[in-house]
């Protein structure tokens, strides 16, 4: 790439929409459902058919607040209690609500769920307490769906575009983003009124154990980037200590699955073959019961599934083997896994921020709206916590429509051109240079600190080592080399992953006490301490440009949940352990 | 400091006899979500070009003609 002048095109929309995985799209449609006049446009980093984290289609509902199963109330106290209180219950409650609607919704789009011979949705229990799961046998087509839908509505898509940073108007409101082709490296200046960011998890934030890069359990382009742009536009991000750790199929990395296999009869197992927790949704005190026993000498740990009927196994690989990870059964055919002969070996991911199983990510209400004018945010990367695919749906249409409001009561506003200068030149440097160090080796650096270093147990001293180091990889960026734009597109998700190894740190260093059973356990402040710290933590960019926090105090409760109820959570060990047959 | 090239073991192969790249189809290349799989100019062929490979599969799902498989990355298996 030569140094000439950057080529740009400058576009206005009224809505612009950071990301076509699930969230994004869905906040498009209910944006132009609320207001067919409106100017509606997708940014996609890959390609809006196939991408995110439901690119191959999802396996089920894990949290389905279905009447007749389960009420909004008792699901707000059920994912209250499985975040050891700190939630926003209203953003909860209003996903809770909008759970039925959307998956009548979906249901009529053509998104196929399971239902029984009468018709009605097939319920199933994996949650501690309540029943949230409907399985999705034939849940491969979602994306077309989707897509179906965005054409039939004319919202218009730029595939193959890297938003980079997000532009704000004199008065501190939005005013749009600037994205770069990841093709040609020519810059797309879309100015809007309104901007939703939907860029999935912080899924390349740890390094797998394989040291394979792209082996990660979320979708590897899902690398952090809306996180590390609404903290450079100085949007409040939440509770980010609480990290995404997830128990996967060992070296694969993707989900075994045990919401799907447990309602069949499947379960979490040791060595010995024995049940050790009672629930196997995924929560910190399960991650933390599942470290446990690691440590204790009675792992590895399995999903359990050889003492299962012949045909409920074909079942199980029948919805396994075609939907959402869908290589899984290439993977065990290689190593000769059989879920009739043996169990299926497991292991504790590294970590990523990701609201989708855990609770953190770019603070949102119950409209979506994040704390700058006109910024929304949903799905794996906004606050709502243990939303899943559908909490991506609901979330992103309620962001949707309250956008498409928005829109109506404000003017384009202004954004300032040095601003534009001074990002383009940031995005272009690495290709300036000829030789130097490469995306590559600069990010698996900073993903192999953050295993050294930030991985619970966590402990203050290694933590602030790793500040350390990162500060001097971020020295190093002066010699990051982009020799062409697919470079240059991972030399940008590199610096993302690095601002989210910093804000990983800085987050858990602020919070001295532990919680969320193995998400945030730090050996230095072994108890919870709810007299200081029963609050969200917000992580945020000062005036001067430093990474600062605060409190802030956890709204009234619209569901009250009992002190004795609020600990439901922490007893998932088994009592005496029991034989599995 | 200058930049060596390594070499890798491709995970998504192309049945270059099925592939019809040459007759403009790109349909691995579009759906891709990592970018990895290019044209081969020369040979008119779709190949994997980066190590960056998620095995998610859209590649081999959405080719009309069966020419792509994607293995699990060597890695990993």
């Amino acid at each position: 790439m030569s140094g000439s002048d950057p080529k740009t095109e400058i576009i206005e929309t009224d809505l612009l929409v950071i990301g076509g995985g699930t969230g994004g799209p869905m906040a498009a449609i209910k944006a132009k459902e609320a207001n067919p006049k409106l100017r509606v446009l997708v940014m996609e980093k890959a390609n809006v058919k196939r991408s995110g984290a439901i690119s191959m289609g999802m396996d089920g509902l894990n949290n389905a607040v279905v009447p007749g199963y389960a009420t909004p109330e008792q699901y707000v106290k059920e994912i209250t209690v499985a975040n050891d209180g700190i939630v926003h219950q209203k953003a909860v409650m209003a996903y809770a609500t909008g759970s039925f609607p959307m998956i009548q919704y979906l249901d009529k789009l053509g998104v196929k769920f399971e239902k029984d011979g009468s018709g009605e949705y097939n319920m199933r229990k994996v949650h501690h307490m309540g029943t949230y799961v409907l399985p999705m046998p034939e849940g491969h087509n979602v994306k077309k769906v989707l897509y179906r839908q965005l054409r039939r509505l004319q919202v218009a898509v730029t595939n193959r575009y890297m938003a980079t940073r997000l532009l704000k108007g004199p008065d501190g409101a939005i005013a749009g983003a600037v994205g770069v082709n990841t093709r040609t490296g020519e810059f797309l200046v879309v100015r809007a009124k309104a901007v939703v960011l939907a860029c999935g998890a912080a899924g390349r934030l740890g390094l797998p154990a394989s040291g394979y890069m792209f082996g990660t359990y979320e979708n590897a382009a899902n690398c952090g980037d809306g996180y590390a742009m609404a903290y450079h536009a100085g949007a409040e991000l939440a509770n980010l200590e609480c990290y995404q750790i997830n128990p996967l199929i060992k070296d694969y990395n993707g989900p075994s699955c045990a919401y799907v296999t447990g309602p069949f009869g499947g379960f979490t197992a040791n060595n010995k073959g024995d049940r050790f927790i009672e629930c196997d949704y995924w929560s910190g005190q399960m991650m933390l019961e599942f470290w446990r026993e690691l440590q204790s000498g009675n792992g590895p740990v399995y999903l359990k599934m050889d003492h299962l009927a012949e045909e409920t196994i074909s079942e199980i690989e029948t919805i396994l083997h075609t939907n959402e990870r869908p290589s899984r059964g290439r993977f065990h055919e290689r190593r000769g896994n059989d879920y009739r002969k043996r169990p299926v070996e497991m292991h504790i991911s590294e970590i990523g921020f990701c609201s989708g199983h855990s609770a953190s990510g770019v603070w949102v209400d119950e409209t979506a709206r994040t704390t700058i004018p006109g910024l929304y945010a949903v799905g794996d990367m906004a606050s709502v916590p243990h939303n899943y695919m559908l909490g991506a749906f609901v979330n992103g249409g309620i962001a949707g429509a309250d956008a498409a409001e928005y829109c109506a009561g404000v003017d384009l506003p202004a954004y300032d051109e040095g601003f534009l200068k001074a990002e383009q030149e940031r995005v272009l440097a690495p290709t300036r240079r000829g030789d130097g160090l490469t995306p590559f080796e600069m990010e698996f650096k900073t993903r192999r600190l953050v295993n050294d270093y930030l991985e619970p147990p966590k402990v203050t001293a290694k933590m602030e080592i790793a500040q350390r180091r990162f500060a001097e990889i971020r020295d190093d960026l002066s010699e990051l080399c982009a020799r062409d734009p697919h470079e240059l597109l991972r030399a940008l998700e590199m610096q993302t992953i690095l601002d989210c190894a910093d804000m990983a740190a800085a987050a858990s260093l602020y919070r001295t006490e532990s919680r969320w059973g193995f998400y945030h356990l730090r050996v230095d402040h072994p108890e919870t301490d709810n007299e200081n710290w029963y609050c969200h933590t917000m992580l945020y960019k000062d005036e001067q440009g430093r990474m600062s926090h605060r409190k802030r105090e956890i709204d009234p409760y619209v569901v009250p949940v009992e002190e004795e109820e609020m600990a439901a959570y922490h007893q998932l060990r088994v009592k005496t352990p029991v034989a599995a047959e | 400091m200058p930049i060596i090239t390594q070499a890798k073991s491709a995970a998504v192969v192309v049945d270059e006899a099925k592939c019809i790249a040459e007759k403009g189809c790109t349909v691995c290349v579009d759906v891709c979500p990592l970018d990895i799989l290019a044209i081969d100019e020369g040979r008119k062929k779709a190949y994997m070009k980066y190590d960056e490979c998620w095995y998610c599969m859209p590649c081999e799902a959405d080719c009309p003609t069966g020419a792509v498989k994607v293995n699990i990355p060597y890695l990993l298996r």
